[in-house]
């Protein structure tokens, strides 16, 4: 009962095709989806600042806090305890970030200010996972030659742990960032403001147009923030160890 | 000068097997010392002690007399070369950056740490126009070696430490950089600590050899002592049954031939010191040599800096008793035979030939 393949991919790339036209042949008139689209301007515009204004106050909060907490649980003193800490930081990850918004509420009242706190709690955990765990991965022959060759520890850590690793941080970095810029969307049932409230006023009142503007603009903004973290992991890793920027072999 | 008095590491608590244990050992400056022993001998761990990687638990280091816990940890280490088996390079930073570290830890202006970079990937011999911008993930593991030695070298520090910095490279690489190492060394003198375990190298490279078994110093002493008089069984087994062809790995034909007066075109009768036959140089400089019974020996690859153990691999090679040898540009100075090789290391002139041993021979020794 073996179809052939191509046929079976054709088949495929049909049905999806009819089913997203069924969509919006049935949810919209396909030529005025468009036009009521374009009427959330005004809205778009107002709350894309918002939104933008969370995931900057995030982004800032996130790494200024995760970074050096990654840093200092990577050092050989807290060896003993960062294994914890990271479990701790996992079972953290679990938690809804839903969940996770609802508890700064509970603390902090509604607003920004519980939004930037959650969704800064939930960002933070990838972010001090990958420095820490990208500062321990740093070859020990490194760290031998360079205490070996005089560095202080300080120099040891600025000159060749933070350098070599430098990838997988930023790594880890873009991707807490982009999830943030998503789960910022979530920041509105707290008070917070932002692209969800389009988003979740258009599930209440039942207009689809307005929801979809709400979570297009999401999306577009988070693909933008991850390209642009590209950028910085392009630029800002150095060129011998940087992954993006291959070197051609000796 | 480095010495070490009544060193020990002992790791947990007091009683415990020591790591090294009463280690005491000198090495004179510009000598190369090789820690030699089998895994787990305290031989690293000896070295590291040096530059205080590992805090000895008894006894001191001292460098040139002075007590190196006088001394701040970091300028110290500073002051000592460093070189590791896995190179250890900073992946992140450039041939020249990396050959920099020192010297920008001791605050050198940018033109002299590039000036510095450049001479000593000459010195190591690497093109200073190719290398000097390269990533470490460009270079193969015996280039990478090469700047971790120009790395270790670059604030000229008068001791270095070597943790078996030529075992992860391929068998011809690691001869064509010991050589290097050797040939540098004849300049520069530096007072050096080479942890090795291989017999070989170190019968190559060092003034001294220290063996080592299980954190204690076994025996200590030049090449040509140990492989005579090896003081026990463990010393004798580990320099290995074939110790006298090793001993002929640091004795130069220099040491041993006998000159030869002679012109171009006349045919020369040799007969002394077990070489009888006839050798001729023609007018190109070519030497044909016969021996007694008639058999041609040749085409002539003994030189005078070739060592005797290159020289018995040729006698036995050829099947003859004698060669003769020829100086750098191919002329001929003299012969060399198997009975004047056995004399050398037979019993007999033990004492007097322990003092002879010198790492280049040059063609000093030979005056035509």
């Amino acid at each position: 009962m073996l179809q052939h393949p191509e046929n079976w991919r054709w088949r495929r790339a049909g049905s999806v095709a009819g089913l997203v036209l069924g969509v919006c042949a049935t949810e919209a008139q396909a030529a005025g989806l468009g036009a009521q689209l374009l009427g959330y301007r005004s809205e778009v515009q107002y709350l894309l600042g918002q939104h933008m204004k969370l995931v900057v106050l995030v982004a800032f909060f996130s790494v200024g806090l995760g970074v050096p907490l990654g840093i200092w649980l990577s050092r050989p003193a807290m060896r003993r305890y960062s294994e914890g800490v990271m479990q701790l930081l996992n079972i953290g990850t679990t938690v809804p970030t839903l969940a996770k918004l609802a508890i700064a509420m509970l603390f902090f009242g509604l607003g920004t200010g519980s939004a930037v706190i959650g969704l800064t709690i939930a960002t933070l955990m990838p972010i001090v996972r990958n420095t820490c765990v990208g500062l321990q991965n740093v070859s020990p022959e490194l760290l031998d030659a360079a205490r070996g060759l005089g560095m202080r520890h300080g120099q040891i850590l600025w000159r060749v742990e933070l350098p070599n690793a430098l990838n997988v941080i930023v790594s880890g970095i873009r991707v807490a960032i982009t999830y943030a810029t998503g789960t910022a969307a979530l920041a509105f049932l707290i008070g917070g403001g932002g692209l969800g409230e389009l988003i979740f006023t258009g599930i209440d009142t039942n207009e689809p147009a307005m929801m979809l503007v709400g979570a297009i603009t999401t999306c577009l903004l988070a693909v933008l923030v991850d390209l642009l973290l590209y950028q910085v992991q392009y630029w800002l890793i150095p060129r011998g160890v940087n992954p993006y920027r291959p070197l051609r072999a000796g | 000068m480095i010495t070490l008095e009544h060193l020990s590491k002992v790791y947990g608590a007091p009683g415990s097997t020591a790591a090294v244990d009463d280690v005491s050992l000198t090495v004179g400056s510009g000598e190369i010392c090789v820690l030699i022993g089998p895994s787990g001998c305290g031989k690293t761990t000896t070295m590291r002690m040096v530059n205080r990687l590992i805090t000895p638990t008894g006894g001191r280091v001292l460098i040139d007399g002075q007590d190196t816990t006088a001394i701040d940890t970091v300028a110290l280490r500073r002051s000592i070369g460093y070189v590791i088996q896995q190179v250890g390079l900073f992946p992140n930073m450039t041939v020249e950056e990396n050959i920099g570290v020192v010297p920008r830890l001791l605050g050198w202006d940018r033109a002299r740490m590039r000036a510095r970079a450049a001479e000593l990937l000459d010195m190591v011999g690497l093109d200073v126009g190719q290398f000097l911008g390269r990533f470490p993930n460009q270079l193969s593991g015996g280039q990478q070696q090469r700047v971790g030695v120009a790395r270790a070298l670059a604030a000229d520090p008068p001791v270095l430490l070597m943790d078996e910095p030529f075992g992860a490279i391929d068998p011809i690489n690691r001869a064509a950089i010991q050589d290097q190492f050797l040939a540098m060394q004849q300049k520069l003198k530096k007072t050096v600590l080479l942890v090795s375990h291989d017999i070989d190298e170190a019968v190559k490279m060092a003034d001294r050899i220290a063996i080592f078994r299980a954190g204690r110093l076994e025996q200590a002493g030049t090449p040509d002592e140990i492989l005579v008089a090896p003081a026990n069984d463990f010393v004798g087994g580990f320099v290995g049954p074939d110790r006298t062809l090793k001993r002929l790995r640091r004795k130069r034909v220099s040491q041993v031939h006998v000159p030869l007066v002679y012109s171009v075109g006349q045919q020369v009768e040799v007969a002394v010191d077990g070489c009888h036959g006839t050798i001729q140089v023609d007018a190109a400089g070519l030497v044909v040599a016969m021996t007694a019974d008639g058999r041609a020996i040749g085409p002539v690859s003994v030189r005078m800096d070739s060592d005797l153990r290159v020289v018995v691999s040729e006698l036995l090679r050829l099947a003859v008793p004698w060669l003769p040898c020829v100086d750098g540009e191919g002329r001929l100075r003299g012969v060399v035979s198997q009975a004047a090789i056995s004399r050398q290391v037979s019993g007999a002139s033990v004492a007097a030939s322990s003092d002879a041993v010198s790492k280049q021979g040059g063609g000093n020794a030979a005056t035509p």
